[in-house]
């Protein structure tokens, strides 16, 4: 590798300083990127990082401190200085056009608009010639809308490569890929490094800083809290430093599976815009089970928490409970059959932003008794179980009259994770139910889950994060596009295979299918 | 640009804002009576005589008021629900046509009777009248803004139709208005000889139950859920098209009030003319009142006093009434964003 002690300093962050608010998100954090080598930077969500990356490309201006690359300060607040500086950035959430081909994405922007046609020619010779360098096999007249996830981030990275760009800034690259895809992307960024570019991965997941970089970063609360070799370190070693605590893993007792609870027999579901519905599955929650789900987002994970939670039936196929339920399916049909549900998206569905913590803990009760009768609230028995709650689950707040938005995500799920398991069910849907959250908090809620499990409830875990399903679940299903794998039991598989399924293979015609 | 949320807002933002907003209205008035050739000061005073100087000015205040909370309230009670009701003006008109049609000797019935089962037959119609725009937005996803809206134009030619032809006064001279009501079809005033009549009480009365109905029962925790976070209160089980229909039988009855307390405490039958747009002035009442029940009451109050205090003003002082509507317009805009303002700063970068 080229990089290293000794090589050129291509970009230097000098004491950047940003807040919002009474929130100080960087503080006085500096640091140097060399030529060829691949820095990351890994931190907790909240820890400031997409606020640093956001500042040295220009759509923040920094409170203090200064950014240089390649020895020349640029200008805070104009992101084209950063482009023409040759920074290039991958977002999380791909920036591309569907309706347009690869290489129309890639061109898009970097033409005079005065120019009446685009010079294609040596353009697609320049993208063939980056795509064969970089290991970047895409095909440049495909449109973009049907190429797979990992395709389209191979053309943001082209996209930053045709700008010429000699700093790339990957951010949480790996969110959306399986783990082959993962591998072809770090084969990509070793070439990258070996060319002379430098890479600066933005990532809280530890296996991958530990395969990739050469340097971590490590940020926490807003400060750089170590910057270490990653030769000289280990997984635990960075897992403290970025907690600023001992964490210990979750522990899963042996347990019988229980009664079955919940059995699915070839259920399919509608299909809702872009995302799959179900395609004929079967599955069946057993007592004191979890059952976890894996799969990359959007293959029909959304389809299968709204079939249960109550917001969806099936179409074809039958839903078994037990005992059986009869009657309308609904939200309150499958509260009332014993179904816990943590949604996905806590701002969005899981609370009331404006409500106050009272008024979110008896969003899906307040229709009974003792929280109202015959239409009439009675507010003190609301509130006794809001406090109820914060005493139980640790929810930090100000009071139970305080609106929700003022908490942190960790304390929002909390408040949702006692709502749910309060009313004692037999079903737990956990859908991400620790995305986005500290480990503190996520160490809590798997705490809770595994409790629950050990109660004789049946948990379906939907992740994203395999590490997370692979350490929870006592059986795992994999889903593609709608479709579900067979349940492979604890243990039975390794993440490379799961990877292999997450990528459709292994179901019937799936191959051909994806 | 970008608002950053104040949690505890200091007294001098919580007072001195709203003061600052009452300021500028005050300025904005002064500056059209100095282009208007008076006196600021003297135009600014007789506003005030007129709205509040005498007992007679009060009460036509109070009375003035009366239909304004009743649309106040009807948008209040939608708009809390993110259910945009327009249409308040044409519910009003449904609860007159309905006080007319059974006030006018249709029931044989002692006024103490008679009052209340025209006093619901009106809030039925207005009800029914946002039942059509409602159940098109919950079944259809058709926009209640155009629907409620357009039913003010619909419903004001169909009153028109109603007083050229089967409503028409025939001992009115050929005038296009309704016969008038019997003695126990209309209500009663609280002071003799001064236009001030039970509809005023009966409004205050509706403001004290929209805000119980919204804070202490389950309809008002389901409504706000839905106005809040509308996919938040379907997940967790709240029907949401359910709660809105709810929403607007409430919100058409209460418009519907407008028309009968107009009608039968005021009027005595029905004009072309008996509303000079409470419907959409009831929309200025509430935002001003930030869409809370009880201060409706008091926005009701203050935007009567200004139409008021402006008629006469203008007969004095011959300063047009129209600053009437600006000074309404004014204190609305700066008074929102005095509000907003004192849980939220900005940032300019």
């Amino acid at each position: 590798m080229a990089g290293g002690e000794g090589a050129e300093v291509v970009l230097r962050l000098d004491g950047i300083t940003k807040r919002f608010g009474a929130l100080l998100a960087n503080d006085a954090i500096s640091f140097e990127l060399r030529k060829g080598e691949v820095v990351a930077l890994l931190g907790e969500n909240g820890a400031g990082k997409t606020t640093l990356m956001n500042i040295l490309f220009g759509h923040y201006t920094a409170d203090a401190g200064t950014v240089e690359v390649f020895g020349r300060r640029l200008p805070p607040g104009h992101p084209r200085a950063a482009l023409a500086a040759g920074v290039g950035m991958v977002h999380q959430h791909f920036t591309l056009a569907d309706n347009m081909t690869v290489l129309e994405n890639i061109l898009l922007g970097t033409g005079s608009l005065l120019s009446p046609r685009l010079d294609t020619g040596a353009a697609r010779a320049k993208v063939a010639k980056l795509s064969a360098d970089f290991g970047l096999a895409v095909h440049p007249d495909a449109r973009v809308g049907a190429l797979s996830v990992g395709e389209r981030q191979r053309v943001e990275i082209l996209k930053a490569l045709y700008r010429d760009a000699r700093i790339l800034i990957l951010d949480e690259p790996t969110a959306v890929l399986t783990p082959q895809e993962t591998a072809a992307l770090f084969e990509t960024l070793r070439k990258a490094v070996e060319l002379g570019l430098s890479v600066i991965f933005i990532s809280h997941k530890l296996n991958e800083v530990m395969a990739i970089s050469s340097r971590v970063l490590v940020l926490r609360h807003g400060r750089l809290a170590g910057e270490v070799a990653t030769a000289d370190t280990d997984r635990h070693r960075l897992a403290e430093m970025m907690v600023g605590a001992e964490i210990t893993a979750p522990k899963l007792a042996e347990r019988d599976p229980g009664a079955p609870l919940l059995t699915l027999r070839r259920v399919t579901t509608a299909r809702r815009g872009n995302a799959p519905g179900l395609a004929g599955i079967d599955l069946t929650l057993r007592a004191g089970q979890i059952t976890g789900l894996a799969g990359v987002s959007g293959n029909g994970q959304a389809a299968l928490a709204d079939l249960i939670g109550g917001l969806d039936e099936p179409a074809s196929g039958t839903m078994d409970l037990t005992p059986p339920h009869h009657g309308d399916w609904s939200p309150r049909a499958a509260l009332a059959a014993g179904i816990a549900r943590i949604p996905e998206d806590r701002h969005r569905t899981g609370t009331v932003a404006d409500f106050s913590l009272t008024e979110n803990a008896v969003l899906e009760s307040y229709e009974a008794a003792p929280y109202s009768r015959k239409g009439w609230m009675d507010w003190a028995a609301a509130e006794g179980f809001a406090r109820k709650i914060i005493d139980t689950y640790d929810v930090r707040c100000p009071g139970p009259s305080a609106r929700i938005r003022l908490l942190s995500g960790g304390n929002m799920q909390k408040l949702i994770l006692g709502r749910a398991l309060e009313a004692g069910p037999k079903i737990i849907l956990a859908n991400q139910p620790v995305r986005g959250l500290d480990i503190g908090a996520v160490t809590f809620v798997h705490g809770q889950l595994i409790a629950a499990r050990d109660r004789g409830a049946a948990v379906l875990l939907i992740s994203e994060d395999l590490d997370e399903i692979m350490a929870l679940s006592d059986s795992i299903h994999v889903i593609y596009e709608g479709r579900l794998s067979p349940a492979f039991p604890r243990g039975t598989k390794t993440p490379a295979e799961l990877g292999i399924w997450m990528a459709g293979q292994g179901f019937d015609g799936g191959a051909d299918a994806a | 640009m970008r608002l950053e949320p104040i949690a505890n807002p200091t007294a001098l933002r919580r007072f001195g804002l709203p003061a600052t907003a009452l300021a500028l209205t005050v300025l904005v008035a002064s500056l059209l009576a100095l282009l208007a050739g008076a006196n600021p000061f003297a135009t600014l005073g007789l506003i005030l005589k007129g709205a509040a100087g005498s007992k007679f000015a009060l009460l036509e205040t109070l009375s003035r008021a009366t239909p304004l909370i009743f649309t106040g309230l009807a948008v209040a009670v939608a708009f809390r629900a993110k259910l945009w009701n327009i249409g308040a003006e044409a519910q009003l008109y449904a609860g007159a046509i309905v006080t007319v049609l059974l006030g006018t000797g249709a029931l044989p019935l002692p006024s103490a009777l008679l009052l209340p089962v025209i006093a619901l037959a009106a809030m039925l119609a207005g009800a029914l009248v946002l039942l059509g725009p409602v159940l098109l937005k919950t079944r259809l996803g058709v926009d209640e803004v155009v629907t409620t809206l357009l039913f003010n134009f619909i419903m004001l030619l169909f009153v028109s139709y109603l007083l050229e032809g089967p409503m028409k006064d025939p001992m009115g001279m050929g005038w296009p208005k309704s016969p008038a009501l019997e003695k126990a079809a209309r209500l009663p005033r609280i002071v003799d000889g001064l236009r001030l009549h039970w509809g005023f009480a009966l409004a205050i009365l509706a403001a004290i139950a929209v805000w119980v109905i919204q804070t202490r029962t389950t309809l008002g925790y389901e409504t706000r859920a839905v106005g809040l976070n509308a996919e938040a209160a379907r997940f967790a089980g709240i029907p949401v098209g359910r709660v809105m229909v709810k929403t607007a039988l409430l919100s058409g009855g209460l418009a519907a009030l407008a028309g009968f307390s107009e009608v039968a405490g005021l009027k005595g039958n029905l004009t072309l003319d008996l509303s000079p747009g409470f419907g959409y002035t009831g929309i200025i009442v509430a935002m001003l009142a930030l869409l809370n029940p009880l201060g409706v009451v008091l926005s009701a109050l203050f935007v009567a006093g200004v139409f008021v205090g402006a008629d006469s003003m203008s007969r004095a002082a011959g300063v047009p009434t129209y600053i009437a509507d600006i000074l309404t317009a004014t204190a609305l805009l700066t008074m929102v964003l005095a509000l907003r303002l004192t849980r939220a700063r900005i940032r300019w970068r």
